[in-house]
């Protein structure tokens, strides 16, 4: 019998669950430890960004929200990694990549507020990143078109895109994984498996041990990460990109973290996964072992930690009262973004809403 | 000055603006070394290069969020789906991504693409390649659905479509992509969109179209004069942003209206037109709009599909009826 071919998944992990090493050749980027603390910071960050987002919600400040905790390694590790001049396509819960690269929380907030300009980022490099996409997967050709773009302007950048494990059986994302491939695009996809799409498990999604492989069907590079540790995330990214910008192709990156919290918060999880599960979810969380190896390495504290918190506290104070202070867009604005220049037919419904708002005032 | 098709006008128009603008590209299933199973695309990657007229795996959802993607980044990506009834899976992408990407970023994020597909029956093809479902995307706002008609519109709204800044549909209707040749200087000139063409002046019934029926509405118009009955012909040309001023000012004139179209009547923008008619000239009316449209069924395989279309003593019997009525 002859072999057509084989392959094995890599599977990435530097510290365990307790922030122990388990193995000895950390990546360089680790030997600073301020910037190692830099990236503990905005894990933390997140986090406290998230619990107020639904602390918001709860309190009817804001609509429906997808709550990111459990997954602050993952996306961190995305963000940190990326160059500036590259482009980002996020699903709906990335909020740690998306805060490394300048969204600013008083624009999450806008956005699961009900109002168009949270997607309206301000600062670069977020910019020029793409908004985030709540049709499942859809983004990832979005990234891959990009890619397209950057190959064919010989531009040295790299589109990264995120989904989820549900996400990974949707067509587009084998699209665009599959394009990647197939025109050497520098793209670089990961996918952050939090072992739940809504309410079906991870087993449901795909019969294939690993989501990685299926990047092997499209001829790309591919491995397996501990999503809950930021060093193996962002080695593996560093690495992915380092390919993708030196015309080596493209990569399918599987984070395994966890969803900690419910899909959105209009979901609850309760209702069809196990307390069991859920704890020992929260023994692997990606905060605890980062936060054990810092101390470790004496770099961090529970003096150091309670004053970041606080810092935290008083950044997501200042972005709430700068959401809940933002007026609603005039009704124009519902006709001002339709196209570039708005048509005469439908200036003539802008003319008439207008009149029906000012008539009620 | 040659004389050309609208096929040939259509790659005419691309290569234009492939040549005086680097940053619009072409692609889809056989678009490149094919030249596009109706050779839509002929010659332009021998021109232009495999990186300007890209041959794209078949995925036609690929091709579409691909497109988004380019756009985005500042391309002007000319997609195409080689026929009309292989659009269905592009429809994602199209309505939750291209349509709606300048607004829900407030202009932050645009999408400059064309999506081109051959549209329509009446070439003997097989299922699934002779759908009109322009009906479809003229209930997404955001888009502009544009179909031209002749050569010379061909050439120009394709180049306005590529130069817009907004995501256009470009229908063209398959069956006369041959059928007749007419001068096309190619000189860039673009023609306007979002605006009505009144191809034939009259006072007695306004027939309203676009795509293939231009031709049988003209035919009609031909006979209608042979009884003594002035027919006006408007081609819609950009179904939407609908140029309603130029219907209702012609429907004013003649009191009489017949909408002709390949697509089925329920719900088809033939329903559009026709309501825009009674609430904005009803009083103009001297009879109940008509419409001549396919049936609501789904497109007949060949030895029936002409059955279905709108024939031009359909559109005949249709005028005389307005006129029977008043």
């Amino acid at each position: 019998m002859s072999i057509a071919a084989k392959f094995e998944i890599e599977y990435l992990q530097y510290l365990d669950a307790e922030g122990k090493q388990v193995r000895d050749d950390l990546p360089a980027f680790t030997q600073d430890l301020e910037y190692m603390v830099k990236l503990y910071k905005l894990m933390m960050s997140t986090r406290v960004f998230d619990a107020k987002s639904i602390a918001l919600q709860r309190t009817g400040k804001l609509g429906t929200y997808a709550s990111c905790l459990g997954h602050e390694a993952a996306h961190v590790g995305i963000g940190s990694a990326m160059k500036p001049e590259d482009v980002y396509a996020p699903s709906y819960r990335e909020y740690g990549a998306q805060l490394y690269r300048g969204v600013q929380p008083r624009e999450v907030y806008m956005y699961w507020g009900g109002d168009e300009r949270g997607n309206d980022y301000q600062n670069e490099p977020a910019r020029h990143d793409f908004a985030w996409s709540v049709p499942i997967a859809t983004q990832c050709l979005h990234a891959a078109g990009s890619a397209l773009a950057f190959k064919i302007r010989g531009e040295k950048r790299v589109a990264v895109c995120t989904i989820g494990d549900g996400g990974s059986s949707k067509g587009d994302f084998y699209g665009a994984i599959n394009i990647a491939g197939a025109q050497n695009l520098p793209m670089v996809a990961v996918i952050v498996n939090n072992q739940w799409a809504i309410s079906v498990p991870r087993k449901i999604q795909s019969g294939a041990p690993t989501l990685a492989q299926k990047g092997i069907a499209a001829g790309l590079y591919c491995i397996q990460v501990d999503g809950n540790d930021i060093i193996a995330v962002r080695k593996a990214m560093e690495d992915a990109l380092e390919r993708a910008r030196n015309g080596e192709g493209g990569s399918v990156i599987e984070a395994v973290t966890y969803r900690l919290g419910d899909h959105t918060t209009a979901d609850d999880a309760r209702r069809y996964r196990g307390e069991d599960e859920v704890k020992e979810g929260w023994a692997k969380e990606p905060m605890k072992r980062l936060r054990n190896w810092l101390v470790a390495k004496g770099v961090w504290d529970d003096a150091k930690e309670e004053a970041w918190k606080a810092e935290c506290d008083d950044w997501m104070d200042n972005e709430v009262n700068a959401y809940l202070e933002t007026k609603t867009q005039p009704i124009t604005a519902m006709f001002d973004y339709t196209y570039a220049e708005i048509p005469a037919d439908l200036e003539k419904q802008r003319e008439f809403a207008l009149a029906l708002e000012k008539k009620a005032h | 000055m040659a004389q050309i098709t609208l096929i040939e006008a259509v790659t005419q128009a691309l290569a234009y603006e492939m040549a005086h603008d680097d940053s619009v590209v072409v692609l889809g299933e056989d678009v490149g070394v094919n030249g596009g199973v109706f050779r839509a695309t002929q010659g332009l990657q021998q021109k232009f290069g495999e990186l300007r007229v890209l041959d794209t795996p078949l995925d036609e959802t690929t091709i579409a969020g691909v497109t988004v993607g380019m756009a985005v980044q500042g391309m002007k990506p000319v997609a195409e789906a080689q026929f009309e009834g292989f659009i269905y899976p592009m429809m994602e992408q199209i309505a939750c991504h291209a349509a709606r990407m300048r607004n829900r970023t407030r202009g932050r994020l645009t999408v400059p693409a064309v999506f081109r597909a051959p549209w329509g029956g009446g070439i003997h093809a097989p299922e699934h390649h002779s759908e009109a479902n322009e009906h479809l995307f003229t209930n997404i706002p955001g888009l502009r659905v544009v179909m031209p008609s002749s050569p010379a519109r061909a050439y120009g709204l394709l180049l306005a479509a590529i130069r817009d800044p907004d995501p256009v549909m470009f229908f063209e209707p398959k069956r006369i992509y041959r059928q007749y040749k007419e001068e096309v200087p190619d000189d860039g000139e673009a023609l306007p969109l979002d605006v009505c063409f009144v191809l034939r002046d009259g006072t007695d019934v306004t027939l309203v179209t676009w795509g293939a029926p231009v031709k049988e509405c003209l035919e009609a118009a031909d006979a209608l004069a042979e009884q003594g009955i002035s027919a006006e012909v408007i081609d819609v040309a950009t179904l939407t942003p609908l140029d309603f001023d130029t219907i209702a000012e012609s429907v004013s004139k003649t009191g009489r209206c017949v909408i002709v179209h390949e697509a089925p009547k329920t719900a088809g923008f033939g329903a559009e037109i026709a309501a825009r008619v009674a609430e904005e000239c009803l009083y103009e009316l001297l009879a109940p709009v008509e419409r001549v449209t396919g049936y609501d069924i789904h497109t007949p395989l060949y030895r029936l599909e002409m059955k279905q279309m709108p024939s031009t003593a359909r559109i005949v019997d249709a005028a005389l009826r307005t006129l029977a009525a008043s």
